[in-house]
């Protein structure tokens, strides 16, 4: 019958296909070909570049739900919350104006490693895709020592499933509102919501949440102020006025706290335990999410050299035609692309650029150094191994070092890179280096500073608490360089604060240097 | 092996929660575009999509951050021309060709789209409609599945049998498909044949060349099917639409001096509702805007709105004039004719009989409806409350209220009052349908 010749046909066109060499031909993709490809993909990158990863997922999405999984910050399951509807209502107008373009991949940091490829792309780009996510951000979650030991990967996802579950319990419970003006309030403060010095504690398996969550349920129901038997010390009060007293009872509180979710968490005098959970999970999120923003430029770049050697690699075996290659190097050259800074599309350094340049020139350097490298890296130029070169900064560096470390005067001349200092009192900016001999540390470490989160930051912490007085909860901000907070987004955050906390909040503006006030903000100041 | 999951078919709209919580929060913002929309924009295109600016109020997500004119920093900045250091470069000012970074429109200067459901429920929010009529006018047309020809594919169900065996019979004909009579023919010679014993060779010959014929008839009934897919034919259905009269909407209005910004507001949403509700029944809505002061005119509906015209107010001459656009242009055994009217309630004394003999003589025979508010000031609402007493024009409709069951008329002082006068219209729908 007619249906049964034309099903022979395709497969003889296959056969074709697996006969002339290459692993897929024309841009349809079917998922035997994806398996094919990542297969011929993942033994390349195993043999030549001693890739590690997590097992993958591969899992294949629409546009639409490429635009959700934006609008939930990238994350398969989310919590609900309107903000996240904004996003999504933002995304999906610069979508469709066609203003930008959907990312080609989604790649989540979890074990299995989930990468999501888009049902439009074809099947040249999904391979380059396989490649890019599914091998280079995959090892480089795997083995990064910040995702290492900051994140969890193998208990994310049903973490995040219980909170979604939880915060869905709560609504029920106690109305929409309620929960919402909550997170509101954990979200305002998401980005002094962790921990950038001490690693935050493992998660907990469900069980053992399950567990504590029962345990703060009873202590809810069964406790009573009346049946109090310690007597209130008599001279607590008097104690709290001395010097020692406040010693004493920051050393109880643990302050200074730079992480001010995980203090109001443990220490708000007003939340319910409800509540707690909420800024817990809130805090959890923004945890997880804090290697992936300070390991940005190394994250990309190592994703992009990854592919783009795999790509090489394939076509040079003639695994690939010339003109999928073509298609591969069109969308590759798109995603590096740098303008200039007077260039109206200038929008700030390209991570996927300068993490590619830096990884290139590093197998550069290590294959064939100039004097000059020898003179700044002695210990990685011309060793010849540029895969152990590349794979140990992989694993041991954050974007902040790895600028530090590895940018060379060669790439800063490249990229024409220049330092602009801006102060808020003069009328002009001033040129304060350029790449000559004379900039070129200046530049590297000015650059390595900016991807420095914890520099770039407005660095506030907790520092001092009342309890047995008016309960004010006292926040410092150092303030570097002069740079102040915005004043209407630092009120309403304050405000923010004041919910947790449940009595008035300050914050005093300390000079770093000096340690001089420059001023202190009250939301008794702000009202409502 | 990496393991394969197909997400595309799982639910889709994951945002959708997000999305709803994120309008609710934005409520009272929206609702107040949409009602500066229906201000400005015209009656038939209140139930479509519409843009909206991002609310400001409420959506906010504030947190710590920098302030940008404060401190001294530094920009690392690639593409350096002809800079050297120590060169001072003016900041730009507002607008500029920035030269400093994050220069990308904010997340919260942006318009999005609401759909078509989200725009009507602000709009019923505050009209307090019964949630069965909301349900009723949000819905859309239905559709009703009608034989239209035949096609090459469809669903198995469709499968059109004589059609396709036709086919099956051309193309066997065409192509000469052995019948299986010629096949039994010959496999009957051949039996006889090797059934006598004599093997001499004309006949051993004779068999060989039947055997081989019959192979060859086989083989050609193999390759050509008795039913191919090419033959199928599938009965092909269009979605036709519910087949509805035509109607065509009036909406009278004075625009004397005395209705003001207010009045005219109200009348508006009157007019809108009676809009929704026509194209929702109806597969082709017309409307006609007839505006009187002591003399009537048909404008368009920007006129309508925003033109004020100066005299006395003289309600028969817009009857008048309905009369006659309905004679020149819809007769009433094609057009189901909905007719609303607003006004202040002023009239001259001595017209007010002359609309009564207008609307009782032809008018009310040729309306399906005919709905009057008379819009007054929110402080005189308690004053008139439900008494008869009142403008000359109300006392002088009240009569032919009581003559005519299809005749409905009301004070509005509030967009809340509006509703009532059409509460017939959607209690007892199937009885309207005219026996044109």
């Amino acid at each position: 019958m007619a249906s049964q010749t034309s099903k022979s046909g395709q497969t003889s066109k296959a056969g074709q296909t697996s006969k002339s060499g290459l692993l897929f031909s024309g841009s349809d993709w079917d998922f035997k070909t994806l398996s094919r490809a990542y297969e011929a993909i993942e033994a390349i990158a195993i043999e030549e570049l001693h890739l590690d990863i997590y097992p993958v997922q591969m899992e294949i999405i629409s546009s639409q739900q490429m635009l959700d999984a934006y609008s939930s910050v990238g994350m398969p399951l989310m919590y609900r919350h309107w903000s996240f509807g904004k996003h999504f209502l933002y995304q999906e107008l610069l979508y469709r104006k066609g203003g930008r373009g959907l990312a080609y991949e989604l790649v989540i940091n979890s074990n299995p490693c989930i990468v999501y490829l888009m049902e439009e792309n074809t099947m040249a780009l999904q391979a380059l895709v396989t490649a890019h996510a599914a091998l280079g951000h995959n090892h480089f979650f795997k083995n990064n020592h910040l995702f290492r030991q900051w994140t969890d990967a193998s208990a994310i996802l049903s973490y995040l499933d219980f909170a979604k579950g939880y915060i869905a319990r709560c609504e029920e419970r106690h109305g929409v509102a309620a929960v919402e003006a909550i997170i509101d309030a954990a979200h305002a403060l998401m980005e002094q919501g962790v921990f950038r010095y001490r690693r935050p504690p493992k998660l907990s398996s469900e069980r053992q949440r399950e567990g504590v969550r029962e345990r703060l349920e009873y202590e809810e129901r069964s406790y009573n102020d009346l049946w109090r038997t310690l007597p209130r010390s008599k001279d607590g009060t008097k104690a709290s006025g001395t010097d020692l007293g406040i010693a004493e009872r920051k050393k109880t509180l643990k302050l200074p706290e730079e992480n001010l979710l995980y203090f109001l968490e443990k220490n708000s005098l007003v939340l319910e335990p409800w509540q707690r959970e909420i800024v817990r999970i809130v805090r959890i999120v923004a945890q997880y999410f804090y290697p992936q923003r300070q390991t940005q430029v190394m994250n990309e770049g190592c994703a992009t050299f990854v592919h783009y050697t795999l790509m090489n690699m394939l076509f040079d075996r003639g695994l690939i035609s010339e003109g999928a290659m073509l298609e591969i190097l069109r969308n590759h050259s798109n995603v590096i692309f740098q303008p200039g800074f007077d260039d109206p599309r200038y929008s700030g350094i390209n991570p996927y650029a300068l993490g590619l340049d830096m990884m290139q020139d590093i197998q550069r350097i290590s294959t064939e150094p100039t004097a000059e490298d020898r003179d700044w890296f002695p210990d990685i130029a011309g060793n010849g191994n540029w895969r152990e070169t590349l794979l140990d900064a992989w694993a041991n560096h954050r974007d902040e070092s790895f600028i530090r470390q590895y940018l060379s005067p060669a790439l800063m001349r490249k990229w024409r890179f220049f330092i602009l200092a801006d102060a808020a009192s003069e009328p002009h900016y001033e040129v304060a280096s350029i790449h000559n001999e004379r900039g070129y540390e200046k530049i590297r470490a000015g650059l390595a500073q900016s991807y420095d989160i914890g520099a770039s930051r407005p660095d506030i912490q907790v520092v001092d608490v009342d309890l047995l007085g008016d309960r004010q909860l006292r926040l410092e901000h150092k303030v570097k360089n002069g740079i102040t907070l915005e004043e209407a987004g630092r009120d309403a955050t304050l405000r923010h604060i004041r919910t947790l906390w449940g009595y008035e909040v300050s914050l005093a503006a300390i000079d770093a240097q000096t340690g001089g006030t420059l001023n202190e903000r009250s939301t008794s100041q702000i009202g409502e | 092996m990496p393991i394969f999951v197909d997400r595309r078919l799982n639910p889709k709209d994951k945002s959708l929660g997000n999305r709803q919580r994120f309008l609710k929060r934005a409520r009272e913002e929206l609702k107040r575009s949409i009602r500066d929309r229906i201000r400005t924009g015209k009656i038939a295109d209140v139930d479509s999509e519409h843009a909206v600016s991002m609310p400001a109020r409420g959506t906010g997500e504030p947190s710590f951050s920098d302030a940008k004119d404060s401190g001294r920093r530094q920009h690392i900045l690639p593409g350096n021309k002809h800079f050297a250091p120590g060169d001072r470069v003016p900041k730009p000012g507002q607008g500029g060709g920035g030269s400093s970074p994050g220069k990308t429109v904010s997340e919260d200067e942006f318009r999005f789209v609401l759909s078509r459901e989200e725009v009507l429920d602000l709009f019923f929010e505050d009209l307090e409609l019964p949630d069965m009529v909301k349900l009723n006018l949000k819905e859309i047309l239905s559709f009703k599945p009608r034989r239209a020809g035949f096609a090459a594919t469809g669903s198995p169900t469709n499968i059109n049998v004589g059609r396709t065996m036709r086919n099956s019979h051309g193309r066997r004909i065409a192509l000469r498909r052995p019948k299986q009579e010629e096949l039994d023919a010959i496999a009957e010679q051949l039996a006889i044949l090797e059934a006598e014993p004599q093997s001499a060779a004309p006949a051993r010959q004779r068999i060989a060349a039947l055997r081989e014929e019959l192979e060859r008839l086989e083989r050609r009934r193999k390759r050509i099917a008795y039913v191919d897919p090419v033959d199928i034919r599938f009965n092909r259905f269009d979605a036709q639409p519910v087949p509805n009269a035509n109607a065509v909407m009036f909406c009278l209005m004075d625009v004397s001096g005395s209705m003001g910004e207010r009045e005219k507001d109200l009348a508006k949403r009157f007019f809108v509702l009676l809009h929704l509700f026509l194209k929702r029944r109806y597969d082709r809505t017309e409307i006609v805007f007839i505006r009187h002061t002591h003399e009537a005119q048909e404008v368009d509906e920007e006129t309508f709105f925003y033109n004020t015209q100066s005299g006395g107010t003289v309600v028969s001459t817009a009857l008048e004039e309905m009369r006659r656009i309905i004679e020149q242009r819809y007769p009433s055994n094609e057009w189901n004719i909905y007719a609303a009217q607003a006004s202040d309630g002023d009239n001259f004394v001595t017209d007010s009989e002359r609309c009564i003999g207008l609307m009782d003589g032809q008018i009310m025979r040729l309306c399906q409806y005919f709905a009057y508010v008379e819009i007054i000031d929110e402080r005189e609402s308690h004053i008139f409350g439900s008494t008869d007493n009142g403008t000359s024009l109300w006392r002088a409709y009240s009569v032919v209220n009581q003559r005519w069951p299809n005749f409905q008329m009301s004070r509005i002082a509030n967009a809340a009052d509006i509703y009532p006068v059409f509460r017939q219209l959607f209690a007892r729908q199937p009885v309207l349908q005219k026996s044109a």
